[in-house]
């Protein structure tokens, strides 16, 4: 069990206290993975590779969806162990069985997906599985205490007694690294951490990891994107399909170069197009809805989406954007305000109602929402329209006709499955979303709702998705895009609207909206230019 | 009917609703613990007829109280590791391997008790021991301190389940291994041995439970002595909302009514004592229908954790 040094004398005033002698146990000075191989049932997904970080370096690992940034990583901390290769801390080899053999060797791991318990206060996360001062009780004031000088230390500010599940999840990812500091890591790995924040928080989580790394930390930077990966790192290592094809150092690689060698292939930046709207198809007035905890969700919200038009949603996750698809989608009830597609209210029409409308959805939640994974590739592509005149007769399926529309869907949106009867759950991220995106769009939609299309999708089905997107704008349709990722935003969009706390801050034409811009809207601050 | 409110009535009412709430603590108690790590024991009935019949036999050929309640400690524990066994490391589905093991202790204790037995027999258990003051105290020491050592015991296990759960550093470890079992395990906290003792402390006092049928309350064994209380104990953790102090007011709340209608058969003879029994069993189902607050319950209740799967 780590034991902890308090920092006896906190040094006053604007020097920060040295943080190193509050949380640095273990010094590593050279973490080395050498050869390492993974495998899972069908997929290598480590070839050997070799990797190494130095102690006051921040290293990327760089690589689309599915290369093996995660797994390679996940090694390191203990959760599943290699099939071949070593790990080499200042030289010696060491073998995890857990990650609290990780831990004690001083390396900490900062999850895409917050591994935080919500019903329990930050102190309590950050004590959880920590000998205690005074056991078996808790020592949640002194862990508070210490808290509050490593926050003080890294510019961490949080309230050690707030509960995780009211804290914002710029604040959520503040924990995470005070765990990771707490705990005395010397080595800490960030997997997609800025996935979740708006321009000026990912600013504020570069300052806290510049200061780490001076401190003497050594940092791995998990990412898919390219600028944030050239503004943060020294070195960058680019992962493809389990193999490492390159490094570089990162002041002399360009993006361009990054991407080639990310894909494999080159990447075409998105085809400028003149726009050409037509009328209102979707228009929401001041429409407001419960949220999923009980507090008012949607607080007012009036937008209006023109035919041949992306309307752009952004937002910090958690401001309302799951709750207005819901309600547009009919999943959620709508408490006041009207929903107006093609002229006609549809405020409380059921989702069925909506299709026949010529509403299209991809739901957020693919898993949940928008496909059945127990179900074949087949089926899923016929959760609508299973009972139309061509693919049934008197409640009897048609399985050829069926069975010929999949097979032209499955070529025409270029799904990779071994088979019309695969079921779902066996393809990867990207090609279920470019299944679902096949059942939406083949119904030639008027309307589009696309919640966080490329979440979790890696580069080459970003990309095709992106086009598809652009594609049914050309073709008339009025889409609009709810993202949390503001380059997709900026990449696709004709006009861009910011959420905040339920309700709309602006809407700005796609001239005026600088990712500055938006970030202070993202953050609920009015800017003048706003207007 | 009025015979019902008279103060000696009324008095006994009390004092059996405090001794009738003992079974329903230990038990209720044991399973909270088992629940808020994540693991939901439907078999809890079956550890507590085989927790009776263990003391009730080692009583009877011993003599020893105290020998027959750690025997049934013994049993529950060994139980409690059996559903360990086939719902963490076998990750069987909960609520069958439950109902499985239920029906397990419901034959065995049967068998056993028509084997080793025989017949009905009543012996000597635990008697009320008046407590010094307290128990001198007019209408509360009759109601509350003139009971025997198991019905203290269950009172007492309370507060601290209360305090284990709430304010120790293995509490912490119970609360997040049954709510964010990936974050805990993400820490280095083992989940599985988590999980296992708070299943087998669940199975201890599932034990405990019978034991105070057997060899405190009713003073003898017979098939299915508990007819279901296991199952009101699984229930009022829910009622309870997974915190010590709801199961207690939930205990609370059936024992009385349990007193009551048992009451209500001696002094009311022209009603159909079925009627009265079944008091408490339509109470569980409207109490559930009612009052369970699921915003409490562990997130990770009944599901079993697989390292990777966040």
């Amino acid at each position: 069990m780590p034991t902890l040094t308090t920092a006896s004398s906190p040094a006053p005033g604007l020097t920060p206290a040295p943080a190193s002698a509050i949380a640095r146990r273990v010094a590593i000075q050279r973490v080395a993975m050498r050869g390492i191989v993974k495998r899972f049932p069908g997929v290598l997904a480590n070839a050997g590779v070799d990797f190494d970080v130095n102690a006051g370096e921040v290293h990327a690992l760089l690589g689309e969806n599915g290369a093996g940034k995660s797994t390679l990583m996940r090694q390191l901390y203990g959760l599943y162990p290699p099939d071949a290769g070593e790990i080499l801390i200042d030289g010696q080899p060491h073998t995890f069985h857990s990650p609290a053999d990780a831990i004690r060797a001083g390396i900490g791991m900062i999850h895409q997906h917050f591994m935080l318990v919500p019903t329990l206060t930050v102190a309590e996360n950050v004590a959880l599985g920590l000998r205690s001062s005074r056991e078996p009780q808790m020592d949640l004031k002194v862990v508070a205490a210490r808290l509050n000088t490593l926050a003080e230390a890294y510019g961490l500010k949080v309230d050690p007694g707030a509960y995780i599940w009211q804290l914002a999840v710029g604040e959520q990812q503040r924990v995470e690294i005070l765990k990771a500091l707490y705990r005395g890591a010397s080595l800490i790995i960030l997997d997609e951490p800025t996935a979740v924040l708006t321009p000026q928080e990912v600013d504020g989580l570069f300052a806290t990891l510049r200061r780490m790394a001076g401190e003497g930390h050594a940092l791995i930077f998990i990412s898919h994107k390219l600028h944030e990966v050239l503004a943060i790192s020294q070195r960058v290592t680019v992962l493809r399909d389990g193999h490492v094809v390159g490094e570089r150092a990162a002041g002399s690689v360009g993006r361009q170069e990054l991407a080639q060698l990310m894909v494999g292939r080159e990447v075409k930046a998105l085809p400028a197009q003149a726009v050409q709207t037509g009328g209102v198809r979707l228009a929401l007035e001041g429409v407001r809805a419960q949220g999923d905890r009980g507090t008012e969700g949607l607080r007012g919200v009036s937008l209006a989406i023109h035919a041949g038009e992306v309307l752009g949603l952004a937002g910090v996750s958690g401001n309302g954007q799951r709750e207005l698809a819901e309600c547009l989608a009919g999943l959620r009830r709508v408490s006041a305000g009207r929903v107006l597609l093609g002229g006609r209210d549809v405020t409380h029409a059921s989702p069925r109602e909506r299709l026949l409308a010529g509403q299209a959805y991809i739901p957020e939640e693919r898993m949940r929402d928008g496909a059945i994974k127990n179900f074949s590739v087949l089926e899923n592509l016929f959760l609508h329209d299973h009972a139309a005149p061509n693919y049934a007769r008197w409640g009897v399926l048609n399985t050829n006709a069926m069975r010929a529309r999949a097979a032209a869907l499955v070529q025409r949106f270029n799904v990779k499955t071994p088979g019309l009867e695969t079921p779902l759950k066996n393809l990867s991220g990207g090609n279920i979303q470019k299944l679902i995106l096949a059942r939406e769009l083949s119904r030639q939609p008027r309307v589009l709702i696309a919640a966080q299309p490329t979440r979790g999708v890696d580069i080459g089905a970003t990309e095709y998705i992106h086009q598809q997107l652009l594609a049914q704008r050309a073709a008339g349709t009025a889409i609009l895009l709810i993202s949390e990722d503001l380059d997709e935003i900026l990449a696709l969009s004709d006009r861009i609207a910011v959420i905040y706390e339920g309700a709309i801050m602006a809407v700005l034409p796609r001239g005026q909206a600088t990712p500055a811009a938006l970030g202070l809207l993202m953050a609920g601050v009015h800017g003048h230019e706003a207007g | 009917m009025a015979e019902l409110f008279t103060l000696p009535v009324l008095l006994g009412i009390a004092f059996s609703g405090i001794r009738l709430a003992t079974p329903y603590l230990y038990a209720a108690l044991g399973e909270t613990f088992a629940q808020r790590s994540g693991v939901l024991n439907l078999g809890v009935d079956g550890i507590m007829l085989m927790g009776a019949f263990s003391a009730f036999f080692v009583a009877l050929n011993t003599g020893s109280l105290w020998l027959g309640l750690a025997a049934a400690a013994v049993v529950g524990l060994l139980m409690g590791l059996l559903m360990a066994l086939v719902s963490i490391t076998f990750k069987a589905e909960q609520g069958i391997s439950g109902i499985g093991l239920y029906m397990f202790g419901l034959g065995l204790s049967s068998l056993l008790f028509r084997t080793t037995v025989g017949t009905v027999k009543t012996i000597s258990g635990f008697q009320p021991v008046k407590l010094p003051l307290l128990g001198d105290l007019p209408i509360l020491g009759d109601i509350f301190f003139r009971h025997s050592l198991l019905v203290y015991g269950a009172f007492l296990a309370v507060p601290l389940a209360w305090f284990i759960l709430e304010r120790t550093t293995w509490g912490l470890k119970i609360r997040a291994v049954g709510q964010q079992p990936a974050a805990a395990d993400s820490l280095g906290v083992n989940v599985t041995a988590v999980r296992y003792a708070c299943t087998g402390l669940g199975g201890v006092l599932a034990g405990i439970a019978g034991a105070s049928l057997s060899i405190a309350l009713t003073n003898l064994f017979q098939e299915n002595l508990t007819s279901g209380q296991g199952f009101i104990a699984v229930a009022l953790v829910y009622f309870g909302g997974w915190r010590p102090l709801g199961v207690l007011g939930g205990a609370l709340l059936f024992s009385f009514v349990n007193a009551f209608q048992l009451w209500m058969q001696v002094l009311v003879p022209e009603m159909e004592a079925d009627i009265a029994v079944m008091l408490p069993y339509l109470l569980t189902i409207a109490a559930l229908a009612v009052a369970v607050n699921r915003t409490r319950q562990p997130a990770a209740l009944a599901k079993p954790f697989e390292r990777g799967e966040a």
